[in-house]
């Protein structure tokens, strides 16, 4: 996007809105499994998604590996551990979701789109960004398959993938994020729903944003998605993510798994904007997001780049990371964490250069308010034969108040020589100074913090796509509401 | 314009602005100086209400209200503006994106319209040719490395911007070399009417060869201890302060 339109966007919106207005619960029927896990309850879930015997063993695997392994307790985040006997694997809205048109869907479920703001709808197919939206356990809708198809893109639930493109899924899933790689992996890997494939074909240019939004519903549900995009030789395509979930007292869990796959002179952008119920002002509630992400940078000149908006979640445990396999390949990471009253964060990234010339870029800004505690968490790793690699990594934070705390932990496995590597972090405050300065020219306390902490974050909402970064900045209003003055 | 009565302020229980008064009129320029630590850094700061500073004695009545209570950002909506002496440096804002919200609260509090993309960057594009502005400063981050001279400009541009019914320079001219000295004057004059006034804070004589004082008032130890009109200024360049605060009586 060009500077110019950049700058005519006026930045700091009016925000009214105190609370987590995605808050609310709709009233759906669903189908739900009773609570707790067992090979049976796996069994079904494949069942009900009518997979091949395959896709069944593959999960059983994950399952009895699952059970051998301990819950993580190294990250900096504390927080009442899971009882995963009393969690929901499987909620689905009742009505069938295999839908031709939008006209089918459950309309309490498009105005619960319609409030989350999401161009569902045929009409808003001008907003250009093709849709998939998973609703608690399944996927329900997916817009603009049409059109993305004609250009042999594939834009589907994954159950469908599954059954409909067994070939590239079966060479793919578990490929970057194997069924063993840790606990809520495994977990995931065993009781996972549903969520988005992309597949993009050689030398395609992907024409729009594909776009993927999350919703828990149903209570005591956990949601399991399973994101898969494979971008062959000479693609592109930029994928985003969102999230809400509606404000209960419980937590709830959401363990996700996403893989990248990018092939030679490939590229994927993957930008999420996380803004999951992060639990009232005491600490009660909100979502625990215990996430995979990783990306292979499989062929050469090939370029994977994440991009993060984390304003959400009680709980957030996230470390998108890139293996640089490929000569020349590139992996991003720029992300912005906040964190408010209760919430804590514990993210950052891995970069693990393989391949020769390869090169990385963090950019990581936390932003901590109340009571908060915001950790960055960082690794990377030159391997042997991984010739000149480069990585640069900034990581600042923000203090709101003098309640709460930014940890950094870079951690470097450097075992090349030529390897350069380049660390910056900074911790600064909000200004009083600041405040006044911009006060003293018309501008509210409020929205001077807002501007100050926008402007903090500016090199990783340049990243996002122009939609998404207004989105991201009424986000980071809101969720700072109050936190200094 | 502004009525300053036995106005008293502290900073971290220490007392700095000793009873000070001073009457500003439309379409007047007064001048404030005085040594280095006396207090007119601390007087402006405490006109635009910065929180640092506790008033505990006297008014402030700008046109026709007393603002003593209000918050700094209601009086700056009010049109009261300072040009910092040490303006401040706003990470990743851009300069031009913070100006148009700022005139754009302005505007908005004085009942007019929000100006459209077009007209703010025509109005903008105006002021800075005035001033001899770079537009690449205007794209920049607010101030971030900024030279001293630089961050002097862009105060004046928002001065001319945001068009208040009292400016008040803080030292405006400190760092500014003699091309920019004239170049920023002639902004202020290009400011200055029958309608508003300005309020200059200085330590040189050369920058009132521009900026026409009507008054010029030396600030000692919190308190104004003389006033004339231009031609104290001049004095003041030939003798120093030292023979001002010989005539002073022994503070306590
Ligand atoms: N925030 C503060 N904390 C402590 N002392 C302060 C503060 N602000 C001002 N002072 C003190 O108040 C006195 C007046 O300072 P002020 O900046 O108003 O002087 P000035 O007349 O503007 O000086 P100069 O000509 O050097 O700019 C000084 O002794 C200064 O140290
Ligand atoms: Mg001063």
């Amino acid at each position: 996007m060009n500077e110019e339109t950049r700058e005519d966007i006026k930045l700091v919106e009016d925000v009214t809105q105190t609370d987590y207005k995605w808050g609310f619960v709709s009233d759906i029927e669903a189908d739900e499994f009773p609570k707790g896990l067992n090979e049976d309850i796996i069994r079904k879930i494949s069942k009900i998604k009518n997979e091949p015997e395959w896709m069944t063993e593959w999960r059983l695997k994950a399952y009895k590996h699952w059970l051998t392994m301990e819950e993580p307790d190294w990250a900096k985040v504390n927080y009442e551990k899971v009882d995963y006997q009393d969690l929901i694997y499987f909620s689905a809205p009742k009505k069938k979701p295999e839908l031709e048109s939008l006209d089918e869907v459950d309309p309490e479920l498009l105005k619960t789109f319609e409030k989350l703001g999401i161009p569902l709808e045929e009409q808003k197919k001008l907003a250009g960004v093709a849709v998939d939206a998973v609703f608690d356990s399944v996927s329900v809708a997916t817009t603009f398959r049409e059109t993305l198809a004609e250009k042999g893109i594939i834009f589907c639930p994954i159950s469908e993938a599954i059954i409909n493109h067994p070939d590239l899924v079966k060479k793919y899933l578990g490929s970057v994020v194997p069924q063993t790689d840790n606990f809520f992996a495994a977990l995931n890997s065993a009781v996972f729903s549903d969520g988005s494939f992309v597949y993009i074909p050689k030398g395609v240019r992907c024409p729009m944003e594909l776009s993927t939004y999350f919703r828990i519903n149903a209570e005591n549900t956990g949601q399991f998605e399973r994101t898969l995009i494979i971008a062959d030789e000479g693609s592109y395509v930029s994928y985003l993510e969102g999230c809400t979930a509606p404000m209960r007292d419980e937590n709830q869990l959401h363990a996700a798994v996403v893989e990248l796959i990018v092939l030679d002179d490939a590229e994927i952008k993957y930008s999420t904007v996380q803004n999951w119920y992060p639990g009232d002002k005491e600490g009660k509630g909100g979502i625990y997001n215990f996430v995979t992400k990783r990306g292979i940078c499989k062929g050469k000149n090939s370029k994977i780049s994440w991009t993060q908006v984390e304003t959400g979640s009680a709980v957030t445990w996230k470390y998108p990371g890139c293996i640089l396999l490929g000569d020349n390949s590139v992996g991003e990471f720029y992300s912005v964490a906040v964190t408010n009253n209760f919430q804590q964060a514990d993210t950052g990234t891995k970069m693990v250069h393989i391949g020769k010339n390869t090169k990385s870029t963090i950019i990581s800004k936390g932003i901590s308010a109340g009571k908060s505690n915001n950790s960055y968490r960082g690794l990377v790793k030159v391997n042997k034969n991984a010739e000149n690699a480069r990585n640069f990594s900034q990581c600042d934070s923000m203090l709101m108040g003098n309640k709460c705390g930014a940890h950094t932990f870079p951690y470097l496995e450097i075992e090349n020589n030529s390897a350069t590597v380049e660390h910056e972090a900074t911790t600064s405050k909000v200004g009083e100074d600041q405040i006044f300065y911009l006060n003293q020219r018309g501008i509210s306390t409020e929205d001077a913090v807002n501007m100050i902490v926008n402007g903090f974050c500016k090199e990783v909402f340049n990243e996002l796509p122009m939609e998404f970064a207004i989105e991201a900045q009424k986000l980071l209003a809101i969720s700072l509401e109050g936190s200094v003055g | 314009m502004i009525k300053i009565k036995n106005l008293h302020a502290n900073v971290e229980g220490t007392e700095i602005l000793k009873g000070i008064n001073l009457t500003v009129n439309r379409g007047e320029v007064h001048a404030i100086m005085g040594p280095n630590g006396s207090g007119k850094s601390t007087l402006a700061n405490v006109l635009a209400g910065h929180s640092a500073y506790e008033v505990t004695e006297g008014e402030i009545i700008f046109d026709g209200k007393n603002i003593i209570e209000m918050e700094p950002d209601e009086r700056a909506r009010e049109g009261l503006f300072l040009a910092f002496q040490y303006p401040i440096e706003i990470p990743g804002v851009s300069n031009s994106i913070f100006l148009r919200t700022a005139l754009d609260e302005i505007r908005k509090h004085k009942g007019e319209p929000e100006l459209t993309p077009k007209e703010f960057l025509s109005l903008l594009k105006e002021k800075a040719q005035i001033l001899g502005m770079d537009t690449s400063l205007i794209n920049r981050a607010l101030n971030q490395g900024f030279s001293g001279g630089e961050k002097k400009r862009n105060e004046i541009l928002q001065l001319l911007m945001l068009n208040p019914k009292l400016a008040i320079l803080d030292e405006t001219d400190s760092g500014l070399d003699i091309d920019a000295l004239r170049i920023v004057s002639e902004g202020v004059n290009a400011y200055k009417s029958k309608d508003n006034a300005v309020i200059v804070v200085t330590h040189y004589q050369r920058l009132l060869d521009y900026i026409v004082p009507d008054f010029v008032h030396v600030l000692y130890k919190g308190r104004i201890v003389k006033s004339g009109t231009k031609d104290l200024a001049l004095e003041l360049e030939e003798r120093g302060y030292d023979w001002i605060i010989k005539e002073q009586p022994e503070t306590v």
